[in-house]
């Protein structure tokens, strides 16, 4: 294991950040630590970067207790949200600032910072400052400089969050391409739930300071352990105590004995997929997605009734909380 | 602001011309007049007269004993400016709003008071004065109580344009550097001081001037004794408190020398930081 969290506790005050956490990071994975805000997610990640201590606990990087080691000899990069660059170096000192500090001969530095440079794709504006750099290339800068000490692990703090949408695109697919050159073992925090499924190949789902689950993209969404990952994951109808997603909800023109009747409010395109609001008999209300082409053959438009069937419903105990 | 702002408020053009006239005669009577005067009565009788006042024995002493408090109490508020404001934005000591408070005194006590309070702390029969006394001392009517009072009145400002500058900095490029292995000297050197670099530069030029131009706080401590304990802003008021052409010339020519000497500090502190790689375009 890259990273090994046992039982560590966090508070602030009267505020519970981490209750009790143990997590696992396989060596050469992207995990993503997923949750609202408020969570524990970015509390976790100080916690093994060392930037907080855990009131109990511990925690081994490289299978080495590094509870007790001070940030600057645990051997982590970090990346912050706002690329916390050192705004009075150029960019090619940035990068180089770990090794300059390692006392690094310099032609080793320039040749390494050289390659780094490539690396992010940031050839050419070495000189440049980051303040004349875009948010996205100061944090590709940012990545760089976490990258160049060749740290154990790559502890990366919600780094798109101050990223405009496109930007924000464009880096979640390039670190993914990335992470699969240089299999770099990289934590991930973010609170868009598209971003983890997108860039991580694990998922810890955290919630009040504790992880609810861990597992692949495809299993959180498919096997959710309990009712805060079955929202938090993708859409869901709630219908009492039951919840079913949007696209397990079958709609028919006509009854058949198990369907119940509704009325179509407004219709949402989406592209290839249409989301249907519809208003069940009982007053209660669902939103199902369908694609264009069943929209189509059954001829929605708003004010049309319908019958509707939930295909694949979940029930939850409400203690069912943990992995 | 939107072209026709002004007609919404009836004046237009006749406004906005209005509140400039009424800004540049405000700054233009207050300000510069006096000023100019200054310069103009200073030069009047010729250039070997204002340089025959200003370089008698009283008048140099005067200048050398003012660059010399200053250049203890600028220093020394410097570094005590720097470590308080790191103390009072990034620790949690308890007694912090305390401390805080206490910074803030010198600027809400008249500095008549501050020289009382110095006298009655360091005067020959108080607390601090006797034990100085018997050390061979003299703080009262001697420089040393000079330098306290200088100290004391300028302490605030080095602090107050240092913290606001450490809390918009926040602590990410600080913690960004100790992952990257840096100890908290180098943290210290390498990070927070270049980023706090135009809040020092600008609470030093702030402690200097209040430093030059100190008068009350060390006019109750000093004794005023020409030639002595007289600092150029005392030799000013000397100076006028005598009749005559020369003694006139004598306290309009320290007054130039005391706004030269302030024009200096603030080129000099502009000089150092481009030397100091504060390259325009990312500063403050």
């Amino acid at each position: 294991m890259a990273i090994t969290v046992t039982d560590v506790n966090k508070r602030f005050g009267d505020f519970t950040a981490l209750d009790d956490v143990s997590l696992e990071v396989p060596s050469g994975s992207l995990t993503a630590l997923l949750g609202p805000s408020g969570s524990g997610k970015s509390t976790l990640l100080r916690v093994i970067a060392g930037l907080e201590t855990p009131d109990s606990g511990r925690v081994e990087i490289s299978g080495e207790d590094a509870t007790d080691v001070p940030v600057r000899k645990r051997g982590v990069g970090f990346v912050f949200q706002h690329y916390a660059a050192f705004k009075h170096m150029s960019v090619r000192d940035n990068i180089a600032f770990g090794l300059s500090i390692r006392k690094r001969p310099k032609n080793e530095i320039r040749e390494r910072v050289d390659d780094l440079l490539a690396l992010v794709q940031l050839n050419g504006l070495a000189d440049r400052y980051p303040s004349q750099l875009s948010g996205g290339q100061r944090q590709r800068m940012a990545l760089a400089r976490a990258l160049a000490v060749e740290p154990k692990v790559l502890l990366l703090d919600e780094p798109f969050g101050a990223l405009d949408a496109r930007v924000r695109k464009e880096l979640r697919s390039w670190l993914r391409r990335l992470h699969e050159e240089v299999h770099q073992t990289t934590v991930l925090v973010t609170h868009d739930q598209e971003e983890a499924m997108e860039v991580a190949d694990r998922i810890a789902v955290m919630d009040k300071g504790a992880i609810q689950q861990i597992g692949g993209p495809r299993e959180l969404y498919e096997h959710p352990v309990n009712q805060f990952v079955m929202e938090f994951i993708g859409a869901v109808n709630r219908l009492g105590d039951t919840f079913v997603r949007p696209h397990d909800i079958e709609l028919r023109a006509e009854a058949n004995g198990i369907t119940s009747a509704a009325t179509v409010e407004r219709l949402v395109h989406l592209g290839f997929e249409v989301r249907v609001e519809l208003e069940r008999e009982d007053g209660e209300r669902l939103s199902a997605q369908v694609t264009r082409e069943v929209a189509d053959e059954l001829g929605l438009e708003p004010g049309s009734p319908i019958f509707v069937r939930p295909t694949n419903e979940r029930v939850f105990q409400e203690t069912g909380a943990g992995i | 602001m939107p072209a026709d702002a002004p007609n919404a408020i009836g004046g237009g053009r006749v406004a906005r011309y209005g509140l400039r006239a009424i800004a540049l005669s405000y700054l233009g009577l207050i300000l510069v007049a006096p000023l100019v005067f200054v310069v103009y009565r200073t030069f009047d009788q010729g250039l070997d007269t204002f340089w025959n006042a200003v370089t008698s024995p009283d008048a140099l002493h005067a200048l050398w004993l003012t660059i010399l408090i200053t250049a203890i109490a600028v220093p020394l508020n410097t570094l005590f400016g720097i470590a308080a404001a790191l103390m009072l934005v990034r620790s949690r000591v308890p007694g912090r709003t305390l401390m805080s408070a206490l910074i803030d005194l010198p600027l809400a006590l008249s500095p008549v008071v501050v020289g009382l309070c110095i006298l009655l702390v360091w005067g020959q029969n108080a607390w601090f004065g006797a034990s100085a006394q018997d050390a061979g001392v003299q703080v009262v009517f001697a420089v040393p109580g000079m330098v306290l009072a200088t100290i004391f009145v300028s302490l605030p400002f080095v602090v107050r344009e240092v913290v606001p500058v450490l809390r918009e900095v926040g602590t990410d490029q600080e913690e960004a550097a100790s992952i990257l292995g840096a100890g908290s000297g180098q943290t210290f050197w390498r990070i927070t001081l270049p980023a706090i670099r135009w809040g020092i530069i600008y609470g030093v030029v702030l402690t200097t001037a209040r430093a030059l131009g100190e008068y009350g706080a060390v006019a109750v401590v000093s004794g005023r004794i020409s030639g002595d304990t007289e600092t150029l802003t005392l030799f000013v008021k000397q100076q006028t408190d005598q009749f005559g052409p020369d003694a006139e010339v004598a306290a309009y020519g320290a007054s130039v020398v005391l706004i030269l000497l302030a024009v200096a500090v603030v080129l000099l502190m502009n000089l150092l930081n481009r030397k100091g790689g504060g390259d325009g375009h990312h500063g403050h």
